[in-house]
């Protein structure tokens, strides 16, 4: 009882702040209400990870066997069938996998976090937090499938007796630059499909295009050099790029015009993804 | 410092809201086609231009909110009543940040929780402890308070047992027992709550009645959105009162709830006739009188109130011996209870012309619903007047037996007033 008087004391010594509430008035303070919300973003992100495999027979496994099968699928028909050239000297499912690691981060970030406001909808209606919290989480629950995908990656080279070197410490920074590509066009997509639904059918639509137009299953390097600046525009294309340079060891080499490009249209999206989400953020409840 | 934590001014919600254009609404399939084919090309420019996408051929602005102003200070706690769509709602969520008010402002000192449903953001997957701290969570609360109160919560909820249990698996009890105990704990200096009374059983609902008025006596602020008046008058010393998206008074609880009652009052429409058996006797009118002795279309349970019958008798002669009664049909339509003047030993006469009966209750003893009359006239011999549902009599949940308690709003029943006593048996095993 004493400890919990001493702690209402605190709270009201602490939180006496003034909130004003007006049209139009974008709160000064949202990036420091973000950073209060925190432990509602952990949390929720935890939700959206302790959910995700719940009532399934092999769970986790499932995040094991969906690359898997893609990387077969992929070496066969472009490296068997289609007969195209590998990175260097690395075997073909290794590179196909390099690439696969950050377009499935990229894939399942852009499908989730599009879907995030609407399939939270209750929570939008009833609660107030800063929105941005909820695609955010959902893109927490993308990195915990790529780091197992990570894992696997690295059993897979092991297996096929390479190293990446040094370049592997920059890993952390394209997994960003992944996290970026894809958050900034699902900013948009989620305000928008809280507007208009369209989206929803758009987004699938999107990334299995995508899977095409990246070079997933293929090296970049296949693209005729005239074109290649013009292909940089995909931003998939400078992180997949980014991922096989620090994961093969040195056998990929870095195209950096293009990937300047890309990232430059990776930053430009993002800004622009948060600043239309910020602005619309609002009337989510309005509208939802 | 002044003492004024929340401040409205001129505080106000536009919605822009459509409609189907009345020569569309039944047309041939010619005409549907081309409807649609407008209405998509209606909402692509939408699209284009970015507004929200609303259906219908004509848009109207509709102010669920217009012109509130208010203050409340700390330590207050707060009613908000008024009809169905009066803006109680859109005013919670403009004051928990939820929406956006288009004109007007408001400031708020302090940290503010808002509880508009229990169990936001509950997940049926997940087992009753992870919702515990998810929910608590969503309404603001750290971990580590959560984790200080754990304990109190689950005791609270009495679910201790199926702590490792998905929630959905609950029963729905259960689950709301849960939610709400959740909810009870919050400790913010301003507490929002809407219509969050009316779940659960009525045990429940008294425990979470008691938990609201522990919270009260702490000196939080509480704002208290809720249909049941009995409540609203338990907790609340301050109401406000909304009308059609306006203030339509603010003052001490019992004032405005009686303001709103009888302002819910409508026009009694005049009805030539009302008796089904043609006879010299005619029932012209059925009123209900409330406390004041005045025209009401509602009353609350536990008020005094009466039913006034007029008649009149259009032959020359007086009729003697005559019994009159009401019954009084509950929503399902049966009758729960017969008032006769008979009981009474009341034998009634009605002179040639007008005559006036009052059946008088000094404490309505009927729960919150809307009931409906009929009447009847009989002489010895023979029926001579009978009125089917001539009146329908609504009323509020109020406070029939002085102690704040009622059953739950969905029962219908009649009150009375009774005794209980509790007697320990010895009955002691030997040891």
């Amino acid at each position: 009882m004493r400890a919990l008087r001493d702690a209402e004391v605190e709270t009201n010594r602490s939180a006496e702040r003034i909130l004003v509430i007006e049209p139009g008035r974008s709160l000064q303070t949202y990036w420091l209400d973000l950073w209060r919300y925190r432990e509602l973003f952990l949390i929720l992100a935890w939700r959206d990870v302790a959910v995700r495999y719940k009532q399934t027979v092999i769970g986790v496994a499932w995040a094991v066997i969906r690359p898997f099968l893609t990387m077969v699928v992929f070496t066969v028909i472009f490296g068997r069938l289609a007969g195209l050239p590998s990175d260097g000297a690395t075997p073909y499912p290794l590179l196909v996998f390099a690439g696969m690691l950050p377009w499935f981060l990229v894939a399942t970030i852009l499908n989730d976090a599009a879907n995030s406001l609407v399939s939270n909808a209750q929570l939008i209606g009833k609660v107030y937090f800063p929105r941005l919290i909820i695609p955010g989480a959902a893109a927490v629950v993308a990195l915990i499938d790529f780091a197992i995908n990570l894992v696997i990656f690295f059993a897979l080279m092991l297996w096929y007796g390479a190293l990446p070197g040094w370049r592997i410490l920059f890993l952390p920074i394209f997994a960003a630059m992944a996290v970026a590509a894809s958050l900034g066009p699902a900013l948009f997509l989620t305000a928008l499909n809280v507007k208009y639904r369209d989206f929803r059918f758009i987004v699938p639509f999107v990334v299995q295009f995508g899977l095409y137009i990246s070079p997933v299953g293929f090296s970049s390097a296949v693209v005729p050099d005239a074109w290649r600046l013009l292909y940089s525009l995909n931003p998939a294309v400078g992180v997949i790029d980014g991922f096989r340079w620090c994961l093969l060891g040195g056998q990929s080499q870095l195209y950096l015009p293009g990937f300047l490009l890309s990232l430059g249209v990776v930053l430009m999206l993002l800004w622009r993804g948060i600043v239309y989400f910020r602005r619309t953020e609002k009337s989510f409840a309005d509208l939802i | 410092m002044s003492d004024v934590v929340i401040r409205a001014e001129g505080l106000g919600k536009k919605y822009i809201i459509g409609h189907a254009a009345a020569r569309e609404r039944y047309g041939t399939l010619r005409d549907a086609i081309a409807q649609r084919a407008r209405n998509m090309v209606r909402s692509t420019v939408n699209l284009v231009h970015g507004r929200p996408n609303v259906p219908g051929d004509e848009f109207e602005a509709f102010w669920a909110l217009r012109d509130v102003n208010f203050e409340v200070r700390r330590g207050d706690v707060i009613g908000i009543i008024g009809r169905n769509g009066a803006g109680k709602s859109t005013l919670l969520k403009i004051l928990s940040r939820i929406t956006e008010p288009t004109e007007g402002r408001v400031t708020i000192r302090g940290r503010v929780a808002s509880l508009l449903e229990v169990g936001t953001g509950f997940h049926p997957e997940l087992t009753g402890r992870e919702n515990v701290f998810l929910n608590g969570a969503i309404l603001g609360m750290t971990r580590a308070e959560i984790k200080r109160r754990f304990d109190e919560i689950v005791d609270f909820a009495g679910v201790e047992r199926f702590l490792d249990t998905p929630v959905k698996r609950f029963s729905s009890g259960m689950y709301v027992r849960l939610a709400f105990a959740v909810a009870a704990h919050l400790e913010p200096e301003i507490l929002i709550v809407d219509e969050v009374l009316a779940v659960g059983d009525t045990e429940f609902q008294r425990k979470c009645i008691g938990k609201m008025a522990d919270v009260t006596n702490l000196g939080r602020t509480i704002i208290f959105v809720s249909h049941n008046l009995a409540a609203v008058e338990a907790l609340c010393k301050h109401s406000l009162l909304l009308k059609a998206g306006r203030l339509e008074m603010t003052g001490g609880t019992t004032d405005v709830i009686q303001h709103y009652l009888s302002a819910a009052r409508s026009s009694g429409d005049e009805r030539g006739v009302l008796n089904d058996v043609p006879s010299e006797l005619s029932l012209l009118q059925v009123e209900m009188l409330g406390p004041a002795g005045a025209l009401v279309e509602s009353v609350r349970s536990g008020e005094a109130m009466s039913f006034r019958l007029r008649f009149r008798n259009d032959s020359d002669v007086d009729l003697r011996d005559v019994n009159v009664a009401i019954g009084v049909k509950n929503p399902f339509g049966q009758v729960i209870t017969m008032l006769e003047s008979f009981f009474e030993g009341q034998v009634l006469t009605f002179e040639s012309g007008e005559t006036l009966i009052e059946f008088a209750w000094p404490r309505c003893p009927l729960s919150a619903g809307v009931y409906s009359l009929s009447v009847w006239v009989a002489t010895r011999k023979l029926i001579i007047c009978q009125a089917t549902d001539v009146l329908s009599a609504s009323v509020e949940a109020g406070d029939f037996y002085g102690t704040g308690a009622a059953p739950p709003s969905h029962i219908n029943c009649v009150f009375s007033h009774f005794r209980v006593t509790a007697q320990s048996v010895a009955d002691k095993v030997e040891a």
